[in-house]
């Protein structure tokens, strides 16, 4: 994956997710809302891969660009009446942008434990605004009466949740197309370079720090969208979109699915939000449990997430299917 | 007289008490093939980590192609044509050679920070990075993971990465250790081979790699130039001889 080495052309098996979501579309009408939120899921998990698994950034504070952007779209549309939906994407993404390159080019000169607790600070720090500007945000309340125009004037946001998943899946797969395109570039092999051995490149010239900005910055915007989306497709924005706990249920999100392979970000929402929806409904008070035991399994026995473990599956049967072709010769 | 390719001026280092750099005055020609050598101890490391930027002087000055870089970060002398390899092999390890190799001359070239069209179609990048491997006779590890190599290949992976970005001063900081011996020679042949414009400056312990690589010799002992001289003068040197016999100067 990424690097000059590598062939960019798209394989069968990358169509499969946007199969999947398709046929979900037409074979499960009454998922569809939970479907919409995999959705944006999904386009945040990719946000922090980009930064996490490519570029090596760890961070318990994605949540400050998901909720920021989920705040700018919700504020616009319940008080200052902009209620067209890619405005409201465009002014959280530019807020994140902002967020990002700001709090960016302060944290990421430093490294490892001091990092992680930054990026803590920073959610935590933008959750208490949030809880405080209660006559901007709703405060603990949350903020309702989010208006959202109709999609280009013609597509109205449905009970059913059929407007909505589309545009997430449309918005998703534009998101997929930009980050796959961008780690395939020379920009995707530095970030590899980068958290492959920092040092190295520093003595190759890169200037690290100016890089990781930027890179900083595109996963925040995006993170940003991912939260104006789901302001959209909920018409309601709650505390619950800032501070540790989204973060880390995103970081769950992603190990589950495997870091640093564009995909996990995909399987790891599905399978965490499905399993959370499954859960909630049947031990209402437990469900917590459950994920964690999910978590602890995969990471004693699946190193690289469910991705990880079908790869080695993969492998160890084509090993078996090729020695078996030696075999019979 | 030509400006020198790299210079020290009353270089200094100091951690505490302790000096580990004192007063170097030291010059590389345009060209050189200048070797420092000097017991366990002598402030070799602390030296190139002060000329590559790693660590900052306690006072005095380096100058490269005459201009004063004291102040100028690690990356930035790397972009004004000062590279290095390292005494212990850093390399991109899960990657393949080839890309090992790329994503210096992406830095050097300016192709790094794009984001748009893939990095395998950028042809002109590859092909450089893929000549250059010939010429050091690893063509057929180009798609290898670097970590699959045996030691003495990744060290000339090291060497090869230093050498895509076109330096016009190169520290080699012990190329050949840790090759095996029988490999040594390869190691050796390679760095006979390089192209005579760069100025190299070489830390090795290998005596013998040293007297049949270097036309010019420094020798280093307690964060002093002890003395500098062409081969023959060093050999002939009797502190020199001292100090290798372990008979140091403190006594």
């Amino acid at each position: 994956m990424s690097g000059y080495t590598s062939d960019p052309r798209i394989r069968p098996q990358e169509l499969l997710p946007w199969i999947i979501a398709i046929a979900a579309f037409f074979l499960l009408p009454e998922y569809l809302s939970l479907g919409a939120r995999v959705l944006v899921y999904i386009l945040f998990a990719l946000s922090l891969d980009l930064i996490l698994g490519y570029a090596g950034i760890i961070t318990l504070g994605h949540s400050a660009f998901f909720g920021l952007g989920a705040y700018t779209a919700g504020i616009l549309g319940a008080k200052y009446g902009v209620t067209d939906p890619f405005l409201q994407l465009l002014a959280a993404a530019l807020a994140a942008a902002l967020l990002g390159i700001s709090t960016g080019a302060v944290i990421l000169r430093t490294k490892a434990l001091t990092l992680l607790m930054l990026t803590l600070a920073i959610t935590s720090i933008v959750l208490e605004i949030a809880n405080k500007a209660s006559s901007l945000t709703g405060g603990a309340d949350g903020l309702s009466g989010v208006q959202v125009a109709p999609i280009l004037g013609l597509f109205k946001f449905d009970l059913f949740g059929r407007t909505a998943f589309i545009y997430c899946l449309v918005a998703l797969f534009l998101g997929w197309l930009l980050i796959r395109r961008l780690l395939y570039s020379p920009f995707g092999a530095m970030l590899t370079g980068i958290r492959e051995n920092t040092a190295r490149m520093h003595a190759v010239g890169a200037p690290v720090y100016w890089r990781l900005v930027l890179v900083y910055t595109l996963s925040a915007t995006m993170a940003g969208v991912a939260g104006a989306l789901l302001t959209q497709v909920n018409q309601f924005v709650g505390l619950n979109v800032l501070g540790l706990e989204p973060s880390g249920d995103l970081l769950v999100m992603l190990i589950l699915g495997g870091v640093g392979r564009l995909y996990g970000a995909f399987v790891g929402p599905v399978v965490y939000l499905i399993a959370q929806d499954y859960l909630a409904k049947q031990y209402p008070e437990y469900w917590y449990f459950g994920i964690g035991v999910l978590l602890v399994v995969v990471v004693l026995f699946a190193r690289g997430g469910i991705l990880g473990l079908v790869d080695q599956w993969w492998q160890a049967l084509s090993r078996r299917s090729s020695s078996a072709r030696a075999s019979a010769r | 007289m030509v400006a020198s390719a790299l210079e020290t001026q009353q270089l200094c280092k100091s951690f505490g008490a302790l000096t580990v750099a004192d007063h170097i005055d030291f010059r590389l020609a345009p060209g050189a093939r200048h070797a420092l050598i000097g017991p366990n101890g002598a402030g070799k490391t602390t030296f190139v980590n002060m000329l590559t930027g790693a660590i900052a002087p306690s006072s005095g000055r380096i100058l490269l192609g005459g201009e004063d870089i004291t102040k100028v970060n690690q990356a930035a002398r790397v972009r004004r044509g000062l590279g290095r390899t390292f005494q212990i092999t850093s390399l991109f390890r899960k990657l393949p050679v080839l890309d090992n190799v790329a994503l210096g001359i992406a830095e050097r070239d300016g192709v790094a920070p794009r984001m748009w069209k893939p990095a395998s179609k950028y042809k002109e990048i590859i092909d450089e990075a893929a000549h250059l491997l010939a010429t050091l006779g690893l063509s057929a590890d180009a798609r290898t993971p670097v970590q699959d190599l045996p030691y003495g290949r990744q060290r000339l992976v090291e060497i090869a990465i230093a050498l895509g970005l076109k330096p016009g001063v190169l520290l080699l900081d012990e190329p050949a250790a840790g090759v095996p011996s029988q490999d040594s020679g390869h190691v050796l042949d390679v760095l006979a081979g390089l192209p005579p414009d760069i100025a190299i400056l070489i830390i090795e312990h290998d005596m013998d790699l040293v007297f049949r690589f270097a036309s010019r010799i420094t020798v280093l002992v307690q964060g002093q130039v002890l003395v500098e001289g062409a081969p023959q003068e060093i050999a002939a040197d009797r502190r020199v001889r001292d100090v290798y016999l372990g008979e140091a100067t403190h006594a």
